[in-house]
């Protein structure tokens, strides 16, 4: 079988990899890129850990074959800070404990991040709703919700005085 | 091994002519898809990318109705300025399947060619009298919705064919349509059973057309005629509710799975169908 | 609320201890940098699979593997006969005792598959396709037999024997006829009969829980990397690296030296992590290739083959007086062990009564296997299950009393003093200072809707100490290393650096903790039974504390004067002599920067075998409002008080207790092992296991009560397993309070609640 040439952008820098057909984007990610922030937990669909935003659309990178990434524009948790700065999610999930083992927590913050780029003043329920395809075993969610409203407020502040 | 091969037509005749393979699935959000070629139950030697050809994501209106192209993810349908206002039933239908994750990649077309008699968008389609064109080697045709799937897992679309838009029909005012399912958890979930309503009334809250649609009581989705005749020339009085509920029970015939008994689909089902046959004729009222 | 009830209460001098910093490993694990089991990846490293059982229970007739090892590309292949034959051997595993026998054939079959899933064989391959192509290639005959999976017929009479040379033990005499149970327990106390003779009031009643798993979101994975001196190191994520090594060592026969564990992050554990599944696969399998080998599970695989806990029916026949005192109880739990012996049925019989002072009581506790995964830990192992029956009877004896459930817990309550069911006398509990914390709290006053319903329930665990180890070390410059073997599932280097900090008197920035491997530290047992923060946590200290000694010695030294005469203070040595230390204190970073004049580096190690953990007590409040045309149930609030001992890391003691609850309302709500008629999970995936996902859950209050642990310098107590074991029965009798309807079978999914709400309408 032989394999397919994909060029993409990948937290902003251009990226060519070669993938089989049956790869998705996370086997690409992870083995070829080596950008192991984005987990498995799953590999259908129902548990989130892999969230990247393609194309400014949330999308499960397991579900997404990599030859379909061709031309788009892929953000991982691997950029999600500027540099050595965090992006207030990450802070604020530091700051209220949101993560215990942290193996959901890339894909969370992804998910997270789609969510205040959509809606930068979501309620309690709408967070919850739109994270509802992001598992976490550990937190039962309360302190990953309190971080996600904070860090929301936080950037509307940011925005404000900008 | 089968030798997988992946292809991304530009156009439709390209895609007609991959599609003719003996063992090639077409691609549009991949949500069931990749997680069946995964698992072995899907065993393709080449996977036809349809998101690449023009006109196949994206909602436009026409005649006073909604073309939807049919590899259009359900984020997009929730985004759409007007579609929500007119279709709200279909809209919520599409966005309750998957989470936000599969909301930007799954499409009408997916939901419905999975055939899965617990589709989401396809009994809120079929009440809403939804219609598919379709391309094939003897060029376009039309059908409604109900006509696509034959039964789990199986469609009516012959080799090379494949669904390249959704068309909903005009509406008038005082129309609109509801759907709703039941599962165990909040999200994140297969419909138990599943009810799509669509109503038009007259200026006096009459019921002038009404369509009910079932997922997840048969083999496949249902348009349950006897049910939208309970409620016609009603406003939706105990009686004619009544009268739909038994007609929906008369038309299930669910299996017992891991994620329901026969039983409590069939008092499900009609509990769903009447929420929804309220829900969108208080809509329905409210339109201008 | 924190209450501390301590008579000599230190709070107020604690700098670091009780503060929220956040933690050491925080960035790497918000970045995608922190490495997990499945994220390494080494030079000519290949990729090993497994081929599973297609069946619940079959003779191995034979195993064909040439045309697997003839595929290019594959590296290696194994079965059984790869591994040492084994003696039945007990071995200590922290959390869970195994049968190292036992152990072996759940890894890799030997003469019999007993469930479907079992691992049989193994390939290493170039990469996932062709390992895949080389499993199908394995040609394996088997010759099927009947299956049983359900515990009561597992029991009985005539069921399919899984192990034929297994007998009951616990019955007194050794019976002759081959059994399913694989052991009978048996804790008593006082006159049962006379108890029953002196109640007024008596329900029978019986309640089930089908098999849940952990389900934490990292699967299983490792790598291993065998050379050819015989020295192997092994990469994995487990909630115990000394104990995945002592697990192969044995297994393989290998020498506990050549074997060097290094402890990935852990993507959740909750006792699922505490044994080996593929560790010793990919050391056969990297020894036989020469090459490293990466093995990482599947999500079904993991459903398929890994941990689930007990399902489990628990009968309970429970009497009382008028005014509410419970005078006798007689408790039978039978509990699904999976594949091999060894369910925690033990500890479910010890803690089905902790919370209650009865004085008449037996409790009967059944092992039996079945044609299902072996169970592995599961966050206080076993006792959900009883608090389950034990809690709801309690629930229906107020209710035949016409007393209040809080008051029905209260009048029977353990206190200090008490002799506890299972053995000791209670000293320093807070399980009624646990009960008035939700007695007093705003959620009991809440007023209810239609079809809503108000559930209480108590939950125990004894909380466990054991052996750490722990070595801290001054940097030049004055900043720590604490370095533990002790695996962080849960912010555990964040309460570690917190307590060397405190005895320190330096800012918990100033201190790095980190998990190192068996070869870098002495032994350490597994992180769980809710040990690492007091047991591990009073190694640091008692290092730390050692540490200041030294340092203070050395100050003494350099200014000339007894060690009596300096005290340590806020990171520094004070001079009682003010003359002799004409230019000050002496902090750390200046008695580190000139170590080498007193005596060499600061450094020590501290081995301990912890014992005192204080048991931990917790009481929760549910409300739920049940739809009752669709049975399905919504969480509308909770409240979880449990007494912490002292929350060294506020946070995350409330994140453990939220994590918990959330676990215990999948369990009662969603959550179950679903078996075909031929044995086969029908649901081995997230999207039919259905785990709480965010939109399932309310924020839940974590009440932390704080009756200090004097055992601990700090007062902790373990926290870790407490609030799973309440949720269970608050959820089935807050739904019983919102329909009318007692649900005696978890999970207490829409379809059963809806029939039940038919037939009581009936």
């Amino acid at each position: 079988m032989s394999k397919q040439r994909t060029a993409a952008i990948v937290n902003g820098d251009p990226v060519e990899f070669l993938s089989d057909p049956g790869q998705t984007l996370l086997d690409v990610l992870r083995d070829e890129l080596h950008l192991t922030g984005s987990k498995e937990g799953c590999g259908s669909g129902d548990c989130g850990a892999c969230s990247v935003i393609m194309d400014g659309r949330l999308v499960c990178a397991c579900l997404v074959l990599a030859a379909e990434a061709e031309d788009c524009r892929v953000e991982t948790i691997e950029g999600l800070s500027t540099g050595s700065t965090l992006h207030p999610l990450q802070q604020k999930f530091l700051d209220h404990a949101a993560l215990q083992c942290g193996f959901c927590t890339p894909g969370v913050l992804m998910a997270s991040k789609a969510l205040l780029d959509a809606n930068p003043d979501p309620t309690e329920s709408e967070a919850r709703y739109w994270l509802a395809g992001n598992l976490c075993r550990c937190t039962g969610y309360d302190k990953i919700i309190k971080a996600v409203l904070d860090a929301a407020a936080e950037l509307r502040q940011d925005r404000k005085s900008a | 091994m089968a030798q997988l091969s992946y292809l991304s037509p530009s156009s439709v005749d390209e895609a007609v002519k991959a599609l003719s393979g003996t063992s090639t699935r077409a691609l549009s959000g991949g949500t069931d898809l990749l997680v069946q070629v995964r698992s072995g139950r899907a065993k393709p030697d080449q996977i036809v990318d349809l998101k690449r050809i023009p006109g196949l994501i994206g909602i436009r209106v026409e005649n006073g109705g909604f073309i939807i192209g049919s590899a259009t993810c359900g984020a997009m349908l929730s985004e759409h300025p007007t579609l929500s206002r007119i279709w709200p039933g279909v809209v919520e239908a599409a966005n309750l399947i998957g989470s936000t994750q599969i909301q930007g990649r799954a499409s009408l077309a997916g939901n419905l060619c999975n055939a899965s008699p617990a589709a989401d968008s396809v009994p809120a389609m079929i009440a809403a009298r939804a219609t598919c064109v379709i391309a094939g080697p003897a060029g376009t045709r039309e059908a409604a919705v109900e006509t696509i799937v034959t039964g789990p897992g199986k469609t009516s679309l012959t080799a090379g064919e494949f669904i390249i838009a959704f068309k909903l029909p005009p509406r008038g005012s005082k129309a609109s349509d509801a759907y709703l399912r039941m599962i165990p958890r909040t999200e994140m979930d297969i419909a138990v059973a599943g009810a799509g309503v669509s109503l038009s009334l007259d200026a006096d809250g009459v019921c002038t057309s009404a369509h009910v649609a079932l997922g997840a009581v048969a083999p496949t989705a249902l348009l349950v005629a006897e049910a939208g005749q309970a409620l016609m020339g009603s406003r939706l009085e105990a009686g004619a509710l009544a009268r739909m509920e038994e007609a929906v029970r008369a038309a299930c015939q669910p299996i017992s799975d891991k994620r329901g008994t026969a039983d409590y689909r069939t008092k499900i089902a009609a509990v769903l169908a009447h929420r929804a046959a309220v829900i969108a004729w208080n809509r329905a009222k409210e339109q201008a | 609320m924190n209450k501390p009830v301590k008579p000599e209460d230190t709070s107020s001098i604690l700098k670091v201890v009780g503060t929220r910093p956040i933690r050491p490993d925080g960035v790497e694990k918000v970045t995608g940098r922190a490495a997990y089991g499945a994220d390494l990846h080494l030079p000519g490293m290949l990729i090993g699979k497994i081929k599973r059982s297609p069946h619940a229970h079959a003779h191995i007739i034979s195993i064909d593997t040439r045309k697997a090892l003839a595929l290019p590309g594959v590296k290696a292949v194994m079965t059984s006969a790869d591994m040492p034959d084994l003696a039945a051997e007990h071995y200590e595993a922290g959390e869970s005792a195994s049968n190292l026998r036992d152990l072996s054939a759940n890894v890799m079959a030997r003469g019999k598959v007993l469930y479907h899933g079992h691992a049989i064989a193994a390939v290493a391959a170039t990469s996932n396709a062709i390992a895949d192509q080389a499993l199908n290639l394995i040609e394996i005959v088997y010759e099927t037999l009947p299956h049983v999976i359900d515990v009561e017929e597992a029991m009985a009479e005539g069921a399919p024997i899984l192990h034929e040379q297994m007998v009951t033990a616990g019955l007194g005499e050794t019976p002759t006829k081959a059994s399913n149970i694989a052991t009978k327990h048996r804790l008593d106390r006082g006159d049962l009969a006379a108890g029953f003779a002196a109640a007024d009031v008596i329900v029978e009643t019986r309640y089930s829980s089908a098999a849940v798993h952990q389900g934490y979101i990292e699967p299983h994975a490792c790598v291993a990397s065998y050379a050819a001196d015989g020295q192997t190191q092994v990469w994995s994520s487990s909630q115990g690296h000394f104990v995945i090594r002592g697990l192969c060592a044995k297994l393989l026969k290998l020498r506990f030296s050549d074997v060097r564990v290094i402890p990935a992050e852990i993507g959740g554990g909750f006792g699922g992590k505490t044994t080996v599944y593929l560790e010793p696969l990919a050391l056969v399998l990297s020894q036989k290739s020469g090459h490293p080998v990466k093995m990482v599970m599947t999500r079904e695989e993991v459903f398929r083959a890994t941990g689930p806990t007990s399902a489990s029916v628990v009968t309970v026949k429970m009497g009382a007086k008028r005014d509410g005192t419970i005078t006798a109880a007689q408790i039978d739990l039978k509990f699904q062990a999976g594949a091999f012996a060894g369910s925690p049925v033990g500890a479910a019989v010890m803690t089905s009564l902790a919370c209650y002072d009865v004085a008449n009581f037996e409790i009967t506790g059944w092992d039996v296997v079945t044609n299902s995964p072996k169970v592995a830990a599961y966050r206080a192992p076993g006792a959900p299950n009883a608090a389950l029956g034990v809690e709801c009877a309690v629930d229906e004896l107020a209710e035949k009393l016409g007393m209040d459930p809080m008051a029905i817990r209260e009048k029977n309550a353990v206190r200090n003093g008490v002799r506890a069911p299972y053995g000791p006398v209670y000293k320093n509990i807070g399980y009624v200072e646990t009960l008035e914390a939700i007695k007093s709290h705003p959620h009991m006053s809440i007023p209810l809707g239609p079809n809503q319903g108000r559930g209480i329930a108590a939950g125990f665990w004894f909380n466990i100490g054991g052996e750490s180890t722990v070595n801290v070390s001054i940097n030049e410059d004055g900043t720590a290393i604490v370095s533990t073997g002790s695996p962080d599932i849960g912010g555990s280097r964040a309460s570690m650096a917190m307590m060397a900090a405190e005895v320190l008197g330096i800012g918990v920035d100033q201190v790095r903790p980190i998990v190192a491997d068996t070869a870098s530290i002495g032994f350490s047992t597994v992180t769980g039974g809710s040990r690492t923060t007091f047991a591990t946590g009073m190694a640091v200290v008692q290092a730390a504390e050692k540490l200041v000694t030294d340092l203070k010695r050395r100050a003494a030294e350099t200014w000339g004067v007894e060690i009596d005469q300096v005290v340590w203070q806020d990171g520094a040595a004070h001079c009682l002599k003010a003359e002799k230390a004409p230019k000050g204190a002496l902090t750390l970073a200046a008695l580190a920067g000139s170590a080498g004049k007193t005596g060499g580096p600061i450094a020590t190690v501290v081995a301990l075998n912890a014992q005192g953990a204080g048991p931990g007590f917790g009481v929760h409040v549910c409300d739920v409002e049940v739809d009752p045309e669709t049975g399905h149930v919504t969480v509308l609030r909770y409240t979880a008080a449990q007494d912490v001992g002292k929350a060294i890391h506020p946070a995350y003691v409330e994140g453990q207790i939220q994590g918990g609850v959330a676990q215990g309302i999948g369990w009662a709500l969603n959550e179950e092992y679903v078996f075909s008629t031929g044995g086969i999970m029908e649901n081995a995936g997230f999207l039919d296991y259905r785990v709480p996902v965010a939109s399932d859950l309310p924020m839940i209050d974590a009440i932390m009560v704080e009756v200090p642990n004097p055992a601990h310098p700090y007062g902790a107590k373990g926290v870790g397993e407490v609030p799973i074991v309440p949720p269970l029965a608050a959820l089935a009798i807050a739904v019983r309070q919102a329909t009318g309807v007692r649900m005696h079978d978890l999970p207490l999914s829409p379809s059963k609640i809806r029939a039940a709400i038919d037939a009581n309408a009936r």
